[in-house]
Protein backbone atom coordinates (compact mmCIF):
# COMPACT_ATOMS: atom_id res chain seq x y z
CA UNK A 1 0.00 0.00 0.00
CA UNK A 2 1.12 3.53 -0.75
CA UNK A 3 2.56 5.13 2.41
CA UNK A 4 0.36 8.18 2.24
CA UNK A 5 -2.75 5.95 2.14
CA UNK A 6 -2.01 4.65 5.63
CA UNK A 7 -2.00 8.20 6.94
CA UNK A 8 -5.07 9.33 4.97
CA UNK A 9 -7.11 6.34 6.04
CA UNK A 10 -7.30 7.42 9.66
CA UNK A 11 -8.72 10.85 8.80
CA UNK A 12 -11.60 9.58 6.65
CA UNK A 13 -14.79 8.28 8.23
CA UNK A 14 -16.47 5.09 7.05
CA UNK A 15 -19.38 5.77 4.71
CA UNK A 16 -18.55 9.47 4.32
CA UNK A 17 -18.72 11.48 1.07
CA UNK A 18 -15.29 11.93 -0.48
CA UNK A 19 -14.31 14.10 -3.45
CA UNK A 20 -10.89 13.28 -4.89
CA UNK A 21 -9.53 16.11 -7.04
CA UNK A 22 -6.99 14.97 -9.60
CA UNK A 23 -7.81 11.36 -8.77
CA UNK A 24 -5.52 9.91 -11.45
CA UNK A 25 -6.38 6.34 -12.26
CA UNK A 26 -8.39 6.07 -9.05
CA UNK A 27 -6.07 3.98 -6.85
CA UNK A 28 -6.73 6.01 -3.69
CA UNK A 29 -10.45 6.39 -4.37
CA UNK A 30 -10.86 2.67 -5.08
CA UNK A 31 -9.03 1.91 -1.83
CA UNK A 32 -11.37 4.20 0.11
CA UNK A 33 -14.49 2.80 -1.57
CA UNK A 34 -13.42 -0.79 -0.86
CA UNK A 35 -12.07 -0.31 2.67
CA UNK A 36 -14.01 2.62 4.03
CA UNK A 37 -17.23 2.26 2.06
CA UNK A 38 -17.02 5.94 1.16
CA UNK A 39 -19.36 7.43 -1.41
CA UNK A 40 -16.59 8.65 -3.64
CA UNK A 41 -16.37 10.92 -6.66
CA UNK A 42 -13.18 11.59 -8.59
CA UNK A 43 -12.31 14.60 -10.71
CA UNK A 44 -9.74 14.04 -13.43
CA UNK A 45 -8.60 15.62 -16.68
CA UNK A 46 -6.61 12.84 -18.34
CA UNK A 47 -8.62 10.75 -20.82
CA UNK A 48 -6.90 7.42 -20.13
CA UNK A 49 -7.12 7.89 -16.37
CA UNK A 50 -10.85 8.55 -16.66
CA UNK A 51 -11.34 5.29 -18.55
CA UNK A 52 -9.26 3.45 -15.92
CA UNK A 53 -11.47 4.89 -13.15
CA UNK A 54 -14.59 3.81 -15.04
CA UNK A 55 -13.11 0.33 -15.48
CA UNK A 56 -12.74 0.19 -11.69
CA UNK A 57 -16.41 1.05 -11.30
CA UNK A 58 -15.63 4.47 -9.79
CA UNK A 59 -17.58 7.65 -10.32
CA UNK A 60 -15.37 10.14 -12.12
CA UNK A 61 -16.02 13.53 -13.68
CA UNK A 62 -13.92 15.04 -16.43
CA UNK A 63 -13.13 18.55 -15.29
CA UNK A 64 -10.23 21.03 -15.20
CA UNK A 65 -9.53 22.11 -11.62
CA UNK A 66 -8.23 25.43 -12.89
CA UNK A 67 -11.80 26.25 -13.94
CA UNK A 68 -12.98 25.95 -10.34
CA UNK A 69 -15.51 23.77 -8.60
CA UNK A 70 -18.62 25.85 -9.20
CA UNK A 71 -20.61 22.72 -10.07
CA UNK A 72 -20.22 21.50 -6.48
CA UNK A 73 -22.44 22.88 -3.72
CA UNK A 74 -21.13 24.26 -0.40
CA UNK A 75 -20.38 21.58 2.19
CA UNK A 76 -21.53 18.82 -0.14
CA UNK A 77 -18.64 16.50 0.78
CA UNK A 78 -17.23 15.38 4.11
CA UNK A 79 -13.67 15.30 2.80
CA UNK A 80 -12.07 16.77 -0.31
CA UNK A 81 -8.73 15.26 -1.32
CA UNK A 82 -5.97 16.82 -3.37
CA UNK A 83 -3.01 14.45 -3.52
CA UNK A 84 0.19 15.40 -5.33
CA UNK A 85 -1.73 17.91 -7.45
CA UNK A 86 -1.54 21.25 -5.57
CA UNK A 87 1.76 22.10 -7.25
CA UNK A 88 0.25 21.54 -10.71
CA UNK A 89 -2.74 23.89 -10.55
CA UNK A 90 -2.66 27.46 -11.83
CA UNK A 91 -3.94 29.07 -8.60
CA UNK A 92 -3.30 26.86 -5.56
CA UNK A 93 -4.75 29.52 -3.24
CA UNK A 94 -8.01 29.60 -5.20
CA UNK A 95 -8.23 25.80 -5.39
CA UNK A 96 -7.73 25.60 -1.61
CA UNK A 97 -10.54 28.07 -1.00
CA UNK A 98 -12.84 26.15 -3.33
CA UNK A 99 -11.96 22.85 -1.62
CA UNK A 100 -12.86 24.29 1.77
CA UNK A 101 -16.13 25.66 0.43
CA UNK A 102 -17.15 22.25 -0.99
CA UNK A 103 -15.78 20.04 1.77
CA UNK A 104 -16.01 20.13 5.53
CA UNK A 105 -12.44 18.90 5.76
CA UNK A 106 -9.64 18.68 3.21
CA UNK A 107 -6.56 16.57 2.84
CA UNK A 108 -3.71 17.91 0.76
CA UNK A 109 -0.45 16.19 -0.07
CA UNK A 110 2.46 17.66 -1.98
CA UNK A 111 6.19 17.19 -2.49
CA UNK A 112 8.07 19.45 -0.07
CA UNK A 113 10.43 21.72 -1.97
CA UNK A 114 12.14 22.54 1.30
CA UNK A 115 13.48 18.98 1.69
CA UNK A 116 17.22 18.86 2.33
CA UNK A 117 17.98 16.96 -0.86
CA UNK A 118 16.23 19.62 -2.94
CA UNK A 119 18.09 22.38 -1.11
CA UNK A 120 21.39 20.59 -1.55
CA UNK A 121 20.79 19.97 -5.25
CA UNK A 122 20.06 23.63 -5.85
CA UNK A 123 22.95 24.81 -3.71
CA UNK A 124 25.61 22.52 -5.11
CA UNK A 125 24.52 22.28 -8.75
CA UNK A 126 22.78 25.64 -9.13
CA UNK A 127 20.08 23.98 -11.22
CA UNK A 128 16.38 23.24 -10.66
CA UNK A 129 16.28 19.84 -8.97
CA UNK A 130 15.48 16.75 -11.01
CA UNK A 131 14.96 13.56 -9.02
CA UNK A 132 12.89 10.40 -8.86
CA UNK A 133 10.27 12.39 -7.00
CA UNK A 134 10.49 15.40 -9.31
CA UNK A 135 11.33 13.83 -12.65
CA UNK A 136 10.67 16.84 -14.93
CA UNK A 137 12.84 19.68 -16.20
CA UNK A 138 11.88 23.25 -15.29
CA UNK A 139 10.63 23.88 -18.83
CA UNK A 140 8.40 20.82 -19.31
CA UNK A 141 7.12 20.25 -15.80
CA UNK A 142 3.39 20.25 -15.01
CA UNK A 143 4.46 21.24 -11.49
CA UNK A 144 4.31 24.99 -11.84
CA UNK A 145 3.82 25.90 -8.17
CA UNK A 146 6.25 24.02 -5.98
CA UNK A 147 6.15 25.10 -2.35
CA UNK A 148 7.71 24.17 0.94
CA UNK A 149 6.06 23.08 4.17
CA UNK A 150 6.67 26.58 5.52
CA UNK A 151 5.15 28.24 2.43
CA UNK A 152 2.04 26.11 2.71
CA UNK A 153 1.55 26.89 6.37
CA UNK A 154 1.95 30.61 5.70
CA UNK A 155 -0.79 30.39 3.07
CA UNK A 156 -3.03 28.54 5.52
CA UNK A 157 -2.46 31.28 8.08
CA UNK A 158 -3.25 34.00 5.55
CA UNK A 159 -6.45 32.23 4.49
CA UNK A 160 -7.55 31.38 8.05
CA UNK A 161 -7.25 27.68 7.34
CA UNK A 162 -7.03 25.52 10.43
CA UNK A 163 -4.47 22.72 10.30
CA UNK A 164 -5.90 19.64 12.04
CA UNK A 165 -2.95 17.32 11.35
CA UNK A 166 0.36 17.51 9.61
CA UNK A 167 2.56 14.60 8.68
CA UNK A 168 5.74 14.59 6.68
CA UNK A 169 7.37 11.51 5.27
CA UNK A 170 10.92 11.01 4.14
CA UNK A 171 11.61 9.87 0.61
CA UNK A 172 12.05 6.33 1.93
CA UNK A 173 8.56 6.48 3.45
CA UNK A 174 7.47 5.32 6.86
CA UNK A 175 8.98 3.27 9.66
CA UNK A 176 8.13 -0.34 8.75
CA UNK A 177 7.98 -1.33 12.42
CA UNK A 178 5.66 1.32 13.77
CA UNK A 179 3.84 2.09 10.47
CA UNK A 180 4.25 5.76 11.29
CA UNK A 181 6.63 8.35 9.87
CA UNK A 182 10.19 8.13 11.17
CA UNK A 183 10.58 10.05 14.41
CA UNK A 184 13.20 12.35 12.98
CA UNK A 185 10.77 13.72 10.37
CA UNK A 186 8.81 15.40 13.11
CA UNK A 187 11.94 17.08 14.35
CA UNK A 188 12.45 19.39 11.43
CA UNK A 189 9.69 18.73 8.90
CA UNK A 190 10.54 21.39 6.35
CA UNK A 191 14.07 20.03 6.10
CA UNK A 192 13.64 16.30 6.56
CA UNK A 193 10.20 15.67 5.06
CA UNK A 194 10.02 14.83 1.37
CA UNK A 195 6.22 14.45 1.23
CA UNK A 196 3.86 16.67 3.18
CA UNK A 197 0.37 15.56 4.17
CA UNK A 198 -2.05 18.08 5.65
CA UNK A 199 -5.49 17.64 7.13
CA UNK A 200 -7.19 21.03 7.24
CA UNK A 201 -10.55 22.67 7.86
CA UNK A 202 -12.12 26.15 7.95
CA UNK B 1 -15.19 -1.88 -37.40
CA UNK B 2 -17.71 -4.44 -38.56
CA UNK B 3 -16.60 -7.86 -39.59
CA UNK B 4 -18.42 -11.15 -39.52
CA UNK B 5 -17.10 -11.93 -36.04
CA UNK B 6 -18.31 -8.76 -34.32
CA UNK B 7 -21.60 -8.26 -36.13
CA UNK B 8 -24.93 -9.48 -34.83
CA UNK B 9 -25.43 -10.74 -38.39
CA UNK B 10 -28.78 -10.90 -40.11
CA UNK B 11 -31.66 -9.73 -37.97
CA UNK B 12 -35.41 -9.54 -38.47
CA UNK B 13 -37.74 -6.98 -36.92
CA UNK B 14 -40.67 -8.12 -34.80
CA UNK B 15 -43.93 -6.38 -34.04
CA UNK B 16 -45.65 -6.12 -30.65
CA UNK B 17 -49.40 -5.38 -30.80
CA UNK B 18 -51.14 -3.60 -27.97
CA UNK B 19 -54.89 -3.83 -28.32
CA UNK B 20 -55.84 -1.58 -25.41
CA UNK B 21 -56.12 2.19 -26.06
CA UNK B 22 -53.03 4.23 -25.22
CA UNK B 23 -53.58 7.48 -23.39
CA UNK B 24 -51.17 10.05 -24.83
CA UNK B 25 -49.78 12.77 -22.54
CA UNK B 26 -51.58 15.44 -24.58
CA UNK B 27 -54.88 13.94 -23.38
CA UNK B 28 -55.90 12.18 -26.58
CA UNK B 29 -55.99 8.43 -27.17
CA UNK B 30 -54.56 6.05 -29.72
CA UNK B 31 -57.00 3.12 -30.09
CA UNK B 32 -54.21 0.54 -30.37
CA UNK B 33 -50.48 0.40 -30.89
CA UNK B 34 -47.98 -1.46 -32.99
CA UNK B 35 -44.38 -1.29 -31.88
CA UNK B 36 -41.71 -2.62 -34.21
CA UNK B 37 -38.51 -3.72 -32.53
CA UNK B 38 -35.36 -5.79 -32.91
CA UNK B 39 -33.43 -7.74 -30.33
CA UNK B 40 -29.79 -8.82 -30.30
CA UNK B 41 -28.23 -11.36 -27.95
CA UNK B 42 -30.03 -13.73 -25.60
CA UNK B 43 -32.18 -12.86 -22.60
CA UNK B 44 -30.78 -14.77 -19.62
CA UNK B 45 -32.88 -16.91 -17.26
CA UNK B 46 -33.03 -14.14 -14.62
CA UNK B 47 -34.05 -11.56 -17.25
CA UNK B 48 -31.34 -9.32 -15.79
CA UNK B 49 -29.21 -8.64 -18.86
CA UNK B 50 -31.61 -6.56 -20.95
CA UNK B 51 -30.48 -3.24 -22.37
CA UNK B 52 -32.82 -0.73 -23.98
CA UNK B 53 -31.45 1.39 -26.81
CA UNK B 54 -33.45 4.57 -27.48
CA UNK B 55 -33.12 6.14 -30.92
CA UNK B 56 -32.70 9.79 -31.83
CA UNK B 57 -34.54 11.98 -34.31
CA UNK B 58 -34.18 10.00 -37.51
CA UNK B 59 -33.31 6.58 -36.09
CA UNK B 60 -35.44 3.49 -35.86
CA UNK B 61 -35.45 -0.05 -34.49
CA UNK B 62 -32.69 -1.22 -36.84
CA UNK B 63 -29.69 -0.42 -34.65
CA UNK B 64 -27.34 -3.30 -35.50
CA UNK B 65 -26.73 -6.04 -38.02
CA UNK B 66 -28.19 -6.45 -41.48
CA UNK B 67 -31.66 -7.24 -42.78
CA UNK B 68 -30.35 -9.37 -45.63
CA UNK B 69 -27.10 -10.63 -47.08
CA UNK B 70 -27.40 -7.98 -49.80
CA UNK B 71 -27.79 -5.15 -47.28
CA UNK B 72 -24.95 -2.67 -47.80
CA UNK B 73 -25.35 -0.68 -44.59
CA UNK B 74 -25.75 -2.10 -41.08
CA UNK B 75 -28.07 -0.64 -38.41
CA UNK B 76 -27.45 2.92 -37.18
CA UNK B 77 -25.44 1.98 -34.06
CA UNK B 78 -23.62 -1.06 -35.39
CA UNK B 79 -20.34 0.58 -34.30
CA UNK B 80 -21.34 0.04 -30.68
CA UNK B 81 -23.68 -2.99 -30.63
CA UNK B 82 -22.45 -6.51 -31.34
CA UNK B 83 -20.34 -9.36 -30.00
CA UNK B 84 -17.28 -7.85 -28.30
CA UNK B 85 -18.43 -4.27 -28.90
CA UNK B 86 -19.29 -1.64 -26.26
CA UNK B 87 -22.82 -3.02 -25.88
CA UNK B 88 -21.62 -6.58 -26.01
CA UNK B 89 -24.31 -8.95 -27.28
CA UNK B 90 -22.36 -11.87 -25.78
CA UNK B 91 -23.48 -10.46 -22.41
CA UNK B 92 -26.50 -8.33 -23.09
CA UNK B 93 -29.92 -8.80 -24.57
CA UNK B 94 -30.41 -5.59 -26.52
CA UNK B 95 -33.87 -4.25 -27.32
CA UNK B 96 -34.16 -1.51 -29.94
CA UNK B 97 -37.53 -0.19 -31.06
CA UNK B 98 -39.06 2.25 -33.48
CA UNK B 99 -40.78 4.84 -31.29
CA UNK B 100 -44.45 5.55 -31.87
CA UNK B 101 -44.93 8.49 -34.21
CA UNK B 102 -42.09 7.01 -36.25
CA UNK B 103 -42.20 5.88 -39.84
CA UNK B 104 -40.48 2.49 -39.78
CA UNK B 105 -43.48 0.34 -38.88
CA UNK B 106 -44.61 1.47 -35.44
CA UNK B 107 -47.91 3.33 -35.12
CA UNK B 108 -47.35 6.80 -36.53
CA UNK B 109 -48.72 9.51 -38.83
CA UNK B 110 -48.65 7.20 -41.87
CA UNK B 111 -50.70 4.53 -40.04
CA UNK B 112 -54.41 4.30 -40.87
CA UNK B 113 -56.62 5.94 -38.26
CA UNK B 114 -59.39 3.35 -37.78
CA UNK B 115 -61.94 6.09 -37.13
CA UNK B 116 -61.47 7.73 -40.50
CA UNK B 117 -59.88 4.93 -42.52
CA UNK B 118 -57.35 7.53 -43.65
CA UNK B 119 -53.73 7.95 -42.55
CA UNK B 120 -53.43 9.97 -39.35
CA UNK B 121 -51.16 12.49 -41.06
CA UNK B 122 -51.02 15.82 -39.22
CA UNK B 123 -53.85 14.71 -36.91
CA UNK B 124 -51.61 12.22 -35.12
CA UNK B 125 -51.55 13.17 -31.42
CA UNK B 126 -48.72 15.44 -30.32
CA UNK B 127 -46.11 13.31 -28.58
CA UNK B 128 -43.76 13.98 -25.73
CA UNK B 129 -40.65 12.07 -24.75
CA UNK B 130 -42.64 10.68 -21.80
CA UNK B 131 -45.03 8.98 -24.25
CA UNK B 132 -42.10 7.09 -25.72
CA UNK B 133 -40.92 6.06 -22.26
CA UNK B 134 -44.43 4.86 -21.46
CA UNK B 135 -44.68 2.78 -24.66
CA UNK B 136 -41.16 1.44 -24.07
CA UNK B 137 -42.35 0.39 -20.60
CA UNK B 138 -45.26 -1.45 -22.23
CA UNK B 139 -42.82 -3.23 -24.53
CA UNK B 140 -40.62 -4.14 -21.54
CA UNK B 141 -43.66 -5.64 -19.78
CA UNK B 142 -44.56 -7.67 -22.86
CA UNK B 143 -40.98 -9.02 -23.00
CA UNK B 144 -41.08 -9.81 -19.25
CA UNK B 145 -38.24 -7.40 -18.52
CA UNK B 146 -38.78 -6.13 -15.01
CA UNK B 147 -35.56 -4.13 -14.82
CA UNK B 148 -33.16 -2.99 -17.54
CA UNK B 149 -29.47 -3.46 -16.87
CA UNK B 150 -29.14 -0.17 -18.73
CA UNK B 151 -31.21 2.29 -20.72
CA UNK B 152 -28.98 3.96 -23.29
CA UNK B 153 -29.51 6.79 -25.74
CA UNK B 154 -27.77 9.56 -27.65
CA UNK B 155 -29.26 12.99 -28.33
CA UNK B 156 -33.09 12.65 -28.25
CA UNK B 157 -32.45 9.07 -27.12
CA UNK B 158 -30.56 10.39 -24.08
CA UNK B 159 -33.63 12.41 -23.14
CA UNK B 160 -35.66 9.19 -23.13
CA UNK B 161 -33.04 7.46 -20.98
CA UNK B 162 -33.13 10.29 -18.41
CA UNK B 163 -36.94 10.30 -18.40
CA UNK B 164 -36.85 6.55 -17.67
CA UNK B 165 -34.69 7.20 -14.59
CA UNK B 166 -37.32 9.65 -13.28
CA UNK B 167 -40.52 7.82 -14.24
CA UNK B 168 -39.47 4.25 -13.42
CA UNK B 169 -36.53 4.51 -11.00
CA UNK B 170 -36.78 0.83 -10.02
CA UNK B 171 -36.75 -0.43 -13.57
CA UNK B 172 -33.19 0.42 -14.62
CA UNK B 173 -29.79 0.02 -12.99
CA UNK B 174 -27.81 2.25 -15.34
CA UNK B 175 -28.63 5.24 -17.49
CA UNK B 176 -26.24 6.18 -20.30
CA UNK B 177 -26.84 9.67 -21.69
CA UNK B 178 -24.74 10.60 -24.72
CA UNK B 179 -24.59 14.03 -26.41
CA UNK B 180 -27.90 15.07 -24.87
CA UNK B 181 -29.42 17.92 -22.84
CA UNK B 182 -31.87 18.69 -20.03
CA UNK B 183 -33.70 20.84 -22.59
CA UNK B 184 -32.97 22.43 -25.95
CA UNK B 185 -31.60 25.95 -26.23
CA UNK B 186 -33.39 28.66 -28.24
CA UNK B 187 -30.83 28.26 -31.04
CA UNK B 188 -31.53 24.54 -31.20
CA UNK B 189 -35.31 25.11 -31.36
CA UNK B 190 -34.65 27.69 -34.09
CA UNK B 191 -32.88 25.10 -36.23
CA UNK B 192 -35.79 22.70 -35.81
CA UNK B 193 -38.30 25.42 -36.65
CA UNK B 194 -36.38 26.28 -39.82
CA UNK B 195 -36.45 22.62 -40.83
CA UNK B 196 -40.17 22.36 -40.18
CA UNK B 197 -40.79 25.53 -42.19
CA UNK B 198 -38.87 24.06 -45.12
CA UNK B 199 -41.25 21.08 -45.05
CA UNK B 200 -44.49 23.00 -44.48
CA UNK B 201 -43.75 25.45 -47.28
CA UNK B 202 -43.19 22.68 -49.81
CA UNK B 203 -46.29 22.81 -52.11
CA UNK B 204 -46.36 19.01 -52.03
CA UNK B 205 -46.86 19.01 -48.24
CA UNK B 206 -50.60 19.85 -48.43
CA UNK B 207 -50.66 20.65 -44.71
CA UNK B 208 -49.54 17.13 -43.93
CA UNK B 209 -52.19 15.40 -46.08
CA UNK B 210 -49.78 14.50 -48.84
CA UNK B 211 -50.70 10.79 -48.66
CA UNK B 212 -54.19 11.64 -49.94
CA UNK B 213 -52.69 13.81 -52.71
CA UNK B 214 -50.25 11.10 -53.75
CA UNK B 215 -47.35 13.48 -53.33
CA UNK B 216 -44.34 13.65 -51.02
CA UNK B 217 -42.80 16.93 -49.81
CA UNK B 218 -39.40 15.75 -50.95
CA UNK B 219 -37.71 19.08 -51.49
CA UNK B 220 -38.84 20.38 -48.09
CA UNK B 221 -37.72 17.24 -46.33
CA UNK B 222 -34.41 17.33 -48.19
CA UNK B 223 -33.77 20.92 -47.05
CA UNK B 224 -34.67 19.93 -43.48
CA UNK B 225 -32.14 17.12 -43.68
CA UNK B 226 -29.48 19.42 -45.14
CA UNK B 227 -29.93 21.89 -42.27
CA UNK B 228 -29.77 19.02 -39.80
CA UNK B 229 -26.70 17.58 -41.42
CA UNK B 230 -24.79 20.86 -41.34
CA UNK B 231 -25.52 21.29 -37.64
CA UNK B 232 -24.69 17.68 -36.77
CA UNK B 233 -21.21 18.04 -38.25
CA UNK B 234 -18.53 20.53 -37.26
CA UNK B 235 -16.86 23.25 -39.32
CA UNK B 236 -13.60 21.36 -38.91
CA UNK B 237 -14.81 18.02 -40.17
CA UNK B 238 -16.61 19.55 -43.14
CA UNK B 239 -13.43 21.40 -44.07
CA UNK B 240 -11.47 18.20 -43.77
CA UNK B 241 -13.94 16.08 -45.68
CA UNK B 242 -14.82 18.46 -48.52
CA UNK B 243 -12.79 21.63 -48.25
CA UNK B 244 -13.50 23.78 -51.29
CA UNK B 245 -13.05 20.89 -53.69
CA UNK B 246 -15.13 21.03 -56.82
CA UNK B 247 -17.23 18.15 -58.00
CA UNK B 248 -17.83 19.68 -61.39
CA UNK B 249 -16.98 22.81 -63.36
CA UNK B 250 -13.94 25.04 -63.33
CA UNK B 251 -12.90 28.51 -62.11
CA UNK B 252 -10.70 29.04 -65.18
CA UNK B 253 -11.09 32.57 -66.55
CA UNK B 254 -12.80 32.78 -69.89
CA UNK B 255 -14.74 29.60 -69.24
CA UNK B 256 -18.28 29.76 -67.95
CA UNK B 257 -19.40 26.45 -66.51
CA UNK B 258 -21.85 25.01 -64.04
CA UNK B 259 -20.00 24.74 -60.75
CA UNK B 260 -20.67 22.40 -57.90
CA UNK B 261 -18.66 22.09 -54.72
CA UNK B 262 -18.22 18.64 -53.22
CA UNK B 263 -20.07 19.77 -50.12
CA UNK B 264 -23.07 20.78 -52.23
CA UNK B 265 -23.18 17.43 -53.92
CA UNK B 266 -22.87 15.64 -50.59
CA UNK B 267 -25.72 17.58 -48.99
CA UNK B 268 -27.92 17.12 -52.05
CA UNK B 269 -27.30 13.38 -51.93
CA UNK B 270 -28.01 13.16 -48.19
CA UNK B 271 -31.17 15.23 -48.62
CA UNK B 272 -32.42 13.13 -51.54
CA UNK B 273 -31.88 9.80 -49.79
CA UNK B 274 -33.57 11.02 -46.63
CA UNK B 275 -36.56 12.56 -48.42
CA UNK B 276 -37.31 9.24 -50.09
CA UNK B 277 -37.07 7.20 -46.91
CA UNK B 278 -38.46 9.36 -44.13
CA UNK B 279 -41.94 10.60 -43.41
CA UNK B 280 -42.39 14.37 -43.25
CA UNK B 281 -45.10 14.22 -40.57
CA UNK B 282 -42.82 12.07 -38.43
CA UNK B 283 -40.08 14.66 -38.85
CA UNK B 284 -42.47 17.43 -37.72
CA UNK B 285 -43.61 15.37 -34.73
CA UNK B 286 -40.15 14.22 -33.62
CA UNK B 287 -38.59 17.69 -33.80
CA UNK B 288 -41.50 19.10 -31.80
CA UNK B 289 -41.03 16.41 -29.11
CA UNK B 290 -37.36 17.47 -28.98
CA UNK B 291 -38.32 21.14 -28.63
CA UNK B 292 -40.92 20.47 -25.93
CA UNK B 293 -38.67 18.28 -23.78
CA UNK B 294 -37.68 19.85 -20.47
CA UNK B 295 -36.62 17.28 -17.91
CA UNK B 296 -37.29 19.51 -14.91
CA UNK B 297 -40.53 21.21 -16.00
CA UNK B 298 -42.72 19.13 -13.68
CA UNK B 299 -40.17 19.48 -10.87
CA UNK B 300 -40.38 23.27 -10.33
CA UNK B 301 -37.78 23.68 -13.09
CA UNK B 302 -35.21 22.27 -10.70
CA UNK B 303 -33.11 19.54 -12.31
CA UNK B 304 -31.66 18.51 -8.93
CA UNK B 305 -35.18 17.91 -7.67
CA UNK B 306 -36.02 16.05 -10.87
CA UNK B 307 -33.13 13.62 -10.46
CA UNK B 308 -33.64 13.13 -6.73
CA UNK B 309 -36.00 10.17 -7.27
CA UNK B 310 -33.57 8.37 -9.61
CA UNK B 311 -31.94 5.21 -8.27
CA UNK B 312 -29.70 4.16 -11.14
CA UNK B 313 -26.10 5.04 -11.88
CA UNK B 314 -25.37 7.45 -14.71
CA UNK B 315 -22.77 7.77 -17.44
CA UNK B 316 -22.84 11.07 -19.30
CA UNK B 317 -20.73 11.65 -22.42
CA UNK B 318 -20.30 14.72 -24.62
CA UNK B 319 -18.10 15.59 -27.62
CA UNK B 320 -15.96 18.72 -27.83
CA UNK B 321 -16.93 19.64 -31.41
CA UNK B 322 -20.65 19.07 -30.86
CA UNK B 323 -22.29 22.49 -31.04
CA UNK B 324 -25.86 21.24 -31.39
CA UNK B 325 -25.71 19.43 -28.02
CA UNK B 326 -22.59 21.04 -26.64
CA UNK B 327 -20.56 19.78 -23.67
CA UNK B 328 -22.03 22.67 -21.68
CA UNK B 329 -25.47 20.97 -21.93
CA UNK B 330 -24.02 17.70 -20.63
CA UNK B 331 -22.27 19.54 -17.79
CA UNK B 332 -25.68 20.84 -16.73
CA UNK B 333 -26.91 17.25 -16.51
CA UNK B 334 -23.84 16.25 -14.49
CA UNK B 335 -24.13 19.24 -12.16
CA UNK B 336 -27.75 18.35 -11.39
CA UNK B 337 -26.82 14.70 -10.78
CA UNK B 338 -24.02 15.70 -8.40
CA UNK B 339 -26.43 18.06 -6.65
CA UNK B 340 -28.88 15.19 -6.24
CA UNK B 341 -26.05 13.01 -4.86
CA UNK B 342 -26.37 10.42 -7.62
CA UNK B 343 -23.64 8.13 -8.91
CA UNK B 344 -22.35 9.74 -12.07
CA UNK B 345 -19.36 9.58 -14.37
CA UNK B 346 -18.76 12.15 -17.09
CA UNK B 347 -16.40 12.27 -20.04
CA UNK B 348 -15.92 15.09 -22.53
CA UNK B 349 -14.53 13.31 -25.54
CA UNK B 350 -12.23 15.20 -27.88
CA UNK B 351 -13.77 14.34 -31.25
CA UNK B 352 -13.89 16.34 -34.46
CA UNK B 353 -17.08 14.92 -35.91
CA UNK B 354 -19.63 17.15 -34.15
CA UNK B 355 -22.94 15.82 -32.86
CA UNK B 356 -22.69 12.79 -35.15
CA UNK B 357 -19.66 11.62 -33.12
CA UNK B 358 -22.01 9.59 -30.95
CA UNK B 359 -22.79 7.34 -33.91
CA UNK B 360 -19.29 7.09 -35.33
CA UNK B 361 -16.20 5.13 -34.32
CA UNK B 362 -14.24 7.35 -31.91
CA UNK B 363 -11.50 5.50 -30.06
CA UNK B 364 -11.70 7.18 -26.66
CA UNK B 365 -15.50 7.11 -26.64
CA UNK B 366 -15.43 3.43 -27.57
CA UNK B 367 -12.91 2.65 -24.80
CA UNK B 368 -14.78 4.33 -21.99
CA UNK B 369 -18.20 3.17 -23.17
CA UNK B 370 -16.84 -0.40 -23.35
CA UNK B 371 -15.23 -0.11 -19.89
CA UNK B 372 -18.50 1.15 -18.41
CA UNK B 373 -20.63 -1.56 -20.00
CA UNK B 374 -18.17 -4.25 -18.90
CA UNK B 375 -18.70 -3.14 -15.30
CA UNK B 376 -22.45 -3.29 -15.87
CA UNK B 377 -22.07 -6.85 -17.18
CA UNK B 378 -19.80 -7.81 -14.26
CA UNK B 379 -22.12 -6.57 -11.53
CA UNK B 380 -24.99 -8.27 -13.32
CA UNK B 381 -23.24 -11.64 -13.25
CA UNK B 382 -22.23 -11.06 -9.62
CA UNK B 383 -25.85 -10.23 -8.84
CA UNK B 384 -26.96 -13.44 -10.51
CA UNK B 385 -24.49 -15.41 -8.41
CA UNK B 386 -25.89 -13.87 -5.25
CA UNK B 387 -29.36 -14.85 -6.31
CA UNK B 388 -28.47 -18.51 -6.78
Amino acid sequence: MRHDLVTLNQWIDTGSRVLDLGCGEGILLKHLVDNKAVRGLGVEIDADNITRCIAKGLNVIEQDLDNGLSNFADNSFDTVLLTQTLQAVRRPDYVLQEMLRVGKECIITFPNFGHWQVRLYLMLRGKMPVSKMMPYHWYDTPNIHFCTVKDFELLCKRQDIKILHRTVQAAQGIDEKTKTPHWYNKLWPNFLGAHAIYHVTR
Amino acid sequence: MTSASNSVGIVAPKTAHFKQPFKVSCGRELPSLDIVYETYGELNAEHSNAVLVCHALSGDHHAAGYHSAEDKKPGWWDNYIGPGKAIDTNHFYVVSLNNIGGCAGSTGPSTINPETNEPWGPDFPTLRVRDWVETQRMLADSLAIEQWAAVIGGSLGGMQAMRWALEYPDRLRHCVVIASALKLTAQNIAFNKTSRTAISSDPDFHEGRYYQHNTLPKSGLAIARMIGHITYLSDGVMGEKFGRDLRSGTFEQGVESELEFQVESYLRYQGDIFSENFDANTYMLMTKALDYFDLAREYDNDAVKAFSAAKCRFLVVSFTSDWRFSPERSREIVKALIGAEKSVSYAEVDAALGHDSFLLPVERYNNLFTAYMQKVAQEQSQGDNHAT
